[in-house]
């Protein structure tokens, strides 16, 4: 694998991850995550709609008019998102109904006009293609530390399968209740950019005011 | 009448866009940082939201869904995995509209808007509302008071948000929270403050 390819595949897992840094992409991300199981299909239809409209949108981006990219764009995406919404309908039906309208909303998850905006259309077809599966996985991992979590803390399992032994079943672990309810991803990501800015100070964003130390002696005064 | 006063009140509070779907949370998280743009920002959705979610739920009756096409003499036709396509089609063309209606009889409102309206298109409370409004199979005039209800609850939501934020900034925060980090934590505590409407019942 060349270094360039390599690089344009990890550097988006942490160190230019789209939730954490980009800011893009979050609403799937939190609304998703109260189950391993849909995040985990959440996170592969996003990855392979971003890498499939990436190297779409590259192969076409000498022929595009720019005053019309933006709807070229969204047409390929809308096409892509409904092939994945009627093969998730086709095969995981259950898992379609409560994904509800993220499928859909994929159409309008900033990672995929981000990236084919930012970076499909100035890079070839291969570049790109490697380019989305790495913001992809970027994404994907968020989306299962937190699903993680929530899963776990909130229900005492993982991927529906029991891990922590509930009182009400005679075990030990009193559910989290918090943890299946919204505002707990909220709380789940701010912790994981708290976790990833202590490990990667770069990321540190600069205060918009500081507090003056006050001078020697002046502070008694007024 | 009882019934799209309970849906108003449903749309705004309890399932308020924002805080209990995370719809529109890119922009709402990036241009919250003054009341002043948050503002506009809210008010150019809940127009947007307005008019798209009634012309979306028209088209998909008239058009999409199955047998819709009987008028034309055309049956068993289902064009409802057209839904997507079609909905994200209309929001484009409407925002265009809107932009050009603004530019030429309110510019004024229009300058005050300025890039946030063409951004509109990629927020995903718009095409939520839309979505939500296929899943739950409103008819035209329960689609007009979602529209207006959920695009004044991501308004409100955002107003709220940028007022925590600009007091926000004068606080010592840790630096790894500093900016991204502490403002979901504020979302969240916003988005718990929400739940309270869970308990109403309508």
């Amino acid at each position: 694998m060349k270094a360039e390819t390599k690089k344009v595949l990890v550097d988006p897992l942490v160190d230019n991850n789209p939730i954490t840094l980009q800011v893009l992409g979050i609403c799937s991300a939190l609304a998703v995550t109260s189950q391993m199981k849909t995040s985990i299909i959440m996170a592969i239809a996003l990855t392979a709609v971003v890498a499939c409209s990436s190297a779409a949108i590259s192969m076409v981006r000498n022929h595009i008019p720019s005053s019309i990219r933006i709807i070229v764009q969204m047409t390929i995406i809308a096409s892509l998102v409904i092939v994945v919404d009627q093969i998730l309908k086709a095969f995981v039906y259950d898992i379609s109904k409560q994904l509800s309208v993220f499928v859909g909303l994929i159409i309008t998850n900033c990672i995929v006009m981000g990236r084919a905006e930012a970076y499909a259309m100035k890079n070839p077809p291969w570049d790109s293609f490697v380019d989305g599966i790495g913001n992809g996985l970027g994404y994907s991992l968020i989306l299962l530390i937190v699903a993680f979590f929530r899963e776990l803390l909130g229900a005492g399992k993982l991927f529906g399968i029991e891990i922590l032994k509930l009182t009400k079943d005679g075990g030990w672990y009193e559910p989290n209740g918090l943890m299946l309810l919204p505002p707990s991803a909220f709380f789940i990501i701010g912790l994981i950019i708290w976790a990833f800015r202590s490990w990667k100070p770069a990321q540190v964003e600069a205060p918009d005011y500081k507090i003056s130390a006050i001078a020697h002696g002046e502070g008694g005064h007024h | 009448m009882e019934a799209y006063i309970s849906l108003f009140v449903k749309a705004v509070f309890i399932e308020n866009l924002a805080l209990s779907f995370f719809l529109g949370m890119c922009t709402f998280l990036a241009v919250s940082k003054k009341i002043s743009t948050a503002m506009g920002l809210g008010i150019a959705v809940m127009v947007v939201q307005t008019l798209t979610v009634p012309v979306n739920n028209f088209i998909y009756n008239a058009l999409l869904k199955e047998d819709a096409l009987s008028w034309l003499g055309i049956t068993g036709v289902d064009l409802s995995f057209l839904a997507l396509l079609s909905f994200i089609g209309i929001i484009a063309a409407m925002v265009q509209i809107l932009e050009m209606i603004l530019d030429k009889y309110f510019p004024a409102l229009f300058h005050a808007l300025g890039i946030f309206l063409p951004l509109i298109t990629v927020n995903c409370a718009i095409l939520g509302g839309s979505l939500f409004m296929l899943e739950r199979d409103y008819d035209f005039g329960e689609s007009v008071v979602y529209g207006v209800g959920s695009g004044l609850g991501w308004a409100l939501a955002i107003v709220v948000m940028a007022g925590v934020r600009e007091k926000l900034k004068y606080s010592d925060i840790p630096d790894g929270l500093r900016g991204l980090g502490i403002t979901f934590i504020t979302a969240g505590l916003m988005s718990l403050g929400f739940m309270a409407f869970s308990g109403i019942q309508l």
